[in-house]
């Protein structure tokens, strides 16, 4: 799950105007681009930030929603939410296969979120207060999610279009199973309803917030969209999600935490109120209730784990030394 | 009308009981890795791991349900016991310590599990039958998977030898209590709808041995093993995982999720 315009990517290329020409025109011709083709380098680094954002989001995301599964309120829920959490690790793995076709590791991305140097979807800096905020996760979370992933099964590189495929398979699997919790709680008791309110509550502008800065507002959506890595702007998404999500939350029940919210004939679509966006580049800049706490804890699992992927490799090595010793004294 | 063998129903449901425990509460600890793993295909195997043993827990828990006959649910049993009512054998329910500790413990149950589900296939009880035949793929996952950690950890560093050292050390008091008989899995065993724990014993110490040998690892003899899980007497850590496990369930009574 993640979405969010891309932060603080370099998009300027310094190859002739002849070699961008052709570049342009196989993307023009809807060519998909693969990791051994030329391509600029501002394509690249552009690529680069943007499939190791996401797979920093999926891993990161993971923390979250991990934080309900001991408390799951039944087994049939702890089971679903353990498939998820497992499927986002996954979606994860191989988003950093994606990036590695473009020749960066997966050990230096990692070492890039864990120093803070690489974004991942802000979205997670918030916290899971109540199991509510699980149901409203996969409903509206994923939902954004999935708005800008399905243009992204067209990204014009393979690899990662081919990746999105089946996320977007599992996202969607995801969305409908938390708007199932949400239904389950707006048709309970009045305490389960008050859970999906109070979760709708604090997750809705967080959520609209996940496609980025207005377009006003983004530096290099242009060139994104003009690569075809892009293929709806920030506010082209946003509204979208909007006109989709909204009736499903009146279906519910539920009233949307903003008082501008309505039905315009006109432009048939959905009218909203503003977004907060100091709030937003607070959370971006690291002033979210979780950002620390995120990060603290993946930095723990990759310190504490360390001894076990060095006696990995140690092993690995000598049982390699041992087959070839025996091989050697065989002959 | 699946055929049922004939056994006094308190014997029939303190089995099951006792083995769904086992995998809600092994699962519990798994599940607590989620997102903490040394390296990210951890961070898939165990949950994956763990998402199989509640699946188990979750087709045990509705039989004992049927065979109790008193209209509870699966999540009745799982949530809404007290303490002393769960039946997990004692290793489970540890804290996980680090990971040596935690494969360690997964590598022993699965060795257990894997020599009871191959028993079970051909219960006379069709029910625990197709729960085995279920089981024991998923099991023998298991096993291979938390071996080659043994393996991998015993042979790797010295760092990794010294903690896989310390893992067996600290678990070697609960593994006698997975073979414990008394007359509930007599009763089980005699009506041939799941083997006698203790006739598993043999088939445990080759599983574990094979490792052992090419972890280079020692199994350690103790006087005294601890025990007392089949008859609800828990460690301290257990109400503390009960505590967690059952807040919803305990805080929004009678509530459907």
């Amino acid at each position: 799950m993640y979405s969010q315009g891309l932060i603080g990517a370099k998009t300027e290329t310094e190859e002739d105007e002849a070699f961008l020409a052709r570049f342009q025109a196989r993307i023009d011709a809807e060519e998909k681009i693969e990791p051994n083709d030329p391509m600029p380098e501002g394509y690249r680094r552009t690529l680069v930030r943007q499939i190791g954002q996401h797979a920093h989001s999926e891993i990161v995301g993971m923390l979250p929603e991990g934080n309900w599964i001991t408390r799951a309120p039944s087994l049939k829920r702890k089971a679903a939410l353990l498939a998820k959490v497992q499927d986002e690790g996954g979606h994860g793995l191989y988003l950093y296969c994606a990036a590695e076709t473009l020749g960066v590791s997966r050990e230096e991305m990692t070492e890039e979120l864990l120093s803070g140097k690489a974004k991942y979807s802000s979205i997670f800096n918030y916290p899971t207060l109540t199991w509510a905020d699980i149901g409203a996760i996969g409903w509206l979370v994923d939902g954004a999610a999935i708005m800008n992933q399905i243009p992204l099964c067209r990204c014009s590189y393979g690899p990662y279009a081919r990746a999105m495929i089946r996320v977007c398979k599992e996202e969607s699997f995801h969305q409908r199973q938390g708007y199932e919790i949400m239904m389950t709680l707006a048709g309970g008791t009045p305490e389960q309803k008050e859970l999906a309110q109070d979760a709708l509550n604090r997750w809705w502008w967080p959520s609209l917030m996940m496609f980025g800065p207005h377009d006003s507002a983004s530096q290099h959506g242009d060139q994104s969209m003009k690569w075809k890595i892009k293929r709806f702007t920030n506010d082209e998404l946003r509204q979208k999600f909007v006109d989709a999500t909204v009736p499903q939350g009146e279906y519910l029940g539920l009233t949307f935490p903003d008082p501008d919210l309505k039905w315009n004939e006109d432009k048939q679509g959905y009218d909203f109120g503003a977004i907060d966006w100091d709030e937003f580049w607070r959370v971006v800049k690291g002033g979210g209730s979780m950002n620390r706490e995120r990060i603290a804890v993946r930095r723990k699992a990759w310190e504490d784990g360390a001894w076990v992927r060095e006696a990995a490799l140690a092993h690995a090595d000598k049982r390699r030394a041992r087959r070839e010793a025996s091989k050697m004294a065989a002959e | 009308m699946t055929a049922r063998a004939k056994i006094d129903q308190t014997a029939l449901v303190t089995i099951l009981l006792r083995l769904a425990d086992d995998h809600l509460i092994l699962g519990h600890r798994l599940s607590e890795w989620c997102g903490h793993a040394p390296m990210l295909e951890e961070d898939l195997a165990m949950p994956n791991m763990a998402l199989d043993l509640i699946g188990q827990a979750r087709s045990l828990y509705q039989y004992a349900a049927e065979a109790e006959g008193e209209g509870r649910t699966e999540d009745d049993l799982a949530y809404l016991r007290r303490e002393r009512e769960y039946l997990n054998c004692l290793m489970v329910e540890r804290e996980n310590g680090d990971f040596a500790h935690t494969m360690l413990r997964q590598f022993y149950f699965a060795a257990f599990m894997q020599a009871f589900w191959d028993g079970a296939l051909e219960s006379a009880d069709e029910t625990v039958a197709a729960i085995a035949g279920k089981a024991v793929k998923e099991v023998a996952y298991h096993l291979r998977h938390a071996g080659e950690w043994v393996v991998r950890l015993g042979d790797g560093t010295e760092e990794s030898r010294r903690r896989m050292e310390q893992a067996v050390d600290a678990l070697a008091p609960y593994v006698d209590e997975l073979f414990e008989a008394d007359a509930v899995s007599d009763a089980v065993a005699e009506a041939g709808i799941a083997p006698d724990p203790a006739s598993l014993r043999k088939s445990f110490e080759r599983t574990v041995g094979a490792v052992f040998a090419e972890a280079g690892l020692e199994t350690q003899a103790v006087p005294y093993g601890q025990t007392g899980g089949r008859r609800g007497l828990h460690g301290e850590a257990m109400g503390y995982l009960l505590t967690e496990l059952q807040y919803m369930q305990r805080t929004y009574p009678g509530a459907v999720w």
